[in-house]
């Protein structure tokens, strides 16, 4: 479980995030969301301790980060994983050197032990046949796939993705969707997700925060953000026609 | 303020470079990787640089040696002095820092565009010490390069001198024999190490600490030629005036 206690972020003196207070449950999908410009991804690199915060607090299963030593730091990152918003795969390494790399860095397996391990989580992405393709060889939808790979590769126990589903087509962006959830699921991470995305919205928002202009302006899930009066949110998730109706037909509905 | 502060933060990433050191398996196929990108790759052009300039200095030297009471073979002499001395090692470092220089500074910029390096962070990885390290490692095999350049410099020279009939190859090998000072090689490779350091550390800073885009990157890679070149140029002055100097 992550914890994050009024947050409170700066650049140049423009408050970015205005005190943010929530928590990210064990084996649930979380979602950040909120317009561009809302703090959503300075929000997501305090809580990976890219960035430093001026004021507040982040604790990993009790742990304040602020206050754990370099070494104590490491040994929670190795505990992290990350699928960035452009994969940020490293591009003079092969697909599955990309994927082994937190093997090699942080554990004292085999060859052998560590090639079993790529192998069977490439195969859970569904990439089993890509092991030998360079990432500028590899689509959008792939590069989202093998990022979220070498993410769960070491075991992670917190998974943070930054708009996984940015520059793919509607049909990918539920194929990642459905598998981010499916490995929060099946190994009980701690997953926080950056999205603007509605979709991933209604498919896997276990549990939503709306973040406007750096402040927590609303918290829920997929089930009760359709409910919600809060006009900030209604703003955001009816911006268009298609949603528009969907809010038209749930009223006819309910009357 | 600006100049200051790049300093302050270029000597604090090189005590940041050597904390946390990734593990030797993993820094051993860098650095291999990395000789082979900067010291093997850049072996062609140092070795046409240096011969066609041995060529070029000694034709130089001739023609301007016109007067019959100095002797013929001071044509090698010149030509082995200038190579050593300067050419090889300071010459072909500015050459390297456009080669070399731009290469370390654009592949560690696009990392940091590309979300690359926050990769690394992220998974608690110094990427100081597993971006840049590696680097340095690979260009202390620097004087090695610079050997083969004095090396062809000279032999370029010898060529142009006997093809170009400019003086015998008996005068020239003479030439390059009189007066020998070992300490002018001893000189010029440690200046050599102290430029490999250079050309790895600076641009490595202008990579790293690059903000923006794909156009940053360009901008950050010109720079990074700029003051790479100018801190060889400035270190040249004070460790010739401090080792040959009187």
């Amino acid at each position: 479980m992550i914890e994050v206690k009024k947050l409170h972020k700066s650049f140049s003196g423009v408050e970015v995030l205005k005190g943010i207070s929530t928590s990210f449950e064990k084996g649930k999908t979380n979602l950040v969301i909120g317009q561009s410009g809302s703090g959503k991804t300075v929000f997501l690199k305090c809580l990976l301790g890219l960035f430093d915060y001026e004021e507040g607090a982040i604790e990993y299963d009790g742990k304040i980060f602020s206050q754990l030593t370099e070494d104590e730091k490491r040994n929670l990152r190795a505990e992290i994983g990350m699928v960035f918003q452009g994969s940020a795969l490293f591009d003079s390494m092969t697909i599955a050197e990309n994927v082994m790399f937190p093997l090699q860095m942080f554990t004292n397996q085999s060859k052998s032990e560590m090639e079993d391990r790529v192998n069977f989580v490439l195969n859970r992405v569904n990439l089993e046949d890509a092991h030998n393709k360079m990432p500028s060889e590899a689509s959008g939808g792939m590069q989202k796939r093998v990022a979220i790979a070498r993410a769960i590769v070491n075991n992670p126990k917190y998974l943070f993705c930054d708009e996984p589903n940015s520059g793919l087509d509607p049909k990918t962006a539920i194929v990642i969707d459905n598998l981010i959830q499916e490995i929060t699921d099946e190994y009980q991470i701690t997953t926080v997700i950056n999205s603007h995305d509605m979709n991933s919205v209604m498919e896997i928002g276990e549990k939503i925060v709306f973040l406007k202009d750096g402040l927590k302006a609303w918290e829920g899930s997929n089930k009760t953000i359709f409910k919600t009066d809060n006009e900030v949110v209604t703003d955001f998730v009816y911006s268009s026609e298609l949603m528009k109706k969907v809010r038209q037909m749930y009223i006819e509905e309910k009357q | 303020m600006t100049y200051l502060s790049n300093i302050g933060a270029y000597f604090l990433m090189i005590v940041e470079m050597f904390r946390k050191p990734t593990r030797w398996s993993v820094m051993k196929k860098l650095i291999l990787k990395d000789i082979d990108d900067l010291i093997i790759g850049s072996l062609g052009i140092v070795a046409f640089i240096s011969f066609f300039v041995g060529g070029v200095i000694t034709i130089q030297t001739a023609l301007n040696i016109n007067n019959p009471l100095i002797p013929k073979y001071l044509v090698g002499f010149a030509t082995r002095q200038s190579i050593i001395l300067e050419f090889a090692p300071t010459f072909t470092s500015i050459i390297m820092a456009g080669k070399v220089g731009s290469f370390i500074t654009s592949s560690i910029g696009t990392m940091r565009v590309t979300e690359q390096i926050d990769a690394l962070e992220v998974m608690g990885i110094n990427s100081l010490n597993y971006l840049i390290l590696p680097k340095t490692i690979a260009l202390l095999l620097y004087p090695f390069a610079i050997a083969i350049g004095m090396f062809l410099g000279i032999f370029g020279g010898m060529a142009a001198c006997v093809f170009g009939g400019y003086t015998s190859l008996e005068d020239y090998i003479l030439g390059i024999q009189t007066d020998f000072q070992s300490f002018h090689v001893i000189y010029s490779f440690i200046k050599t190490f102290v430029f490999a350091f250079i050309l790895a550390t600076i641009p490595s800073f202008h990579g790293y600490y690059m903000k923006g885009g794909a156009l940053e990157v360009g901008k950050a890679s010109t720079t990074s030629f700029v003051w790479t070149s100018v801190v060889i140029i400035l270190l040249n002055y004070i460790l010739t005036d401090m080792m040959l100097g009187r």
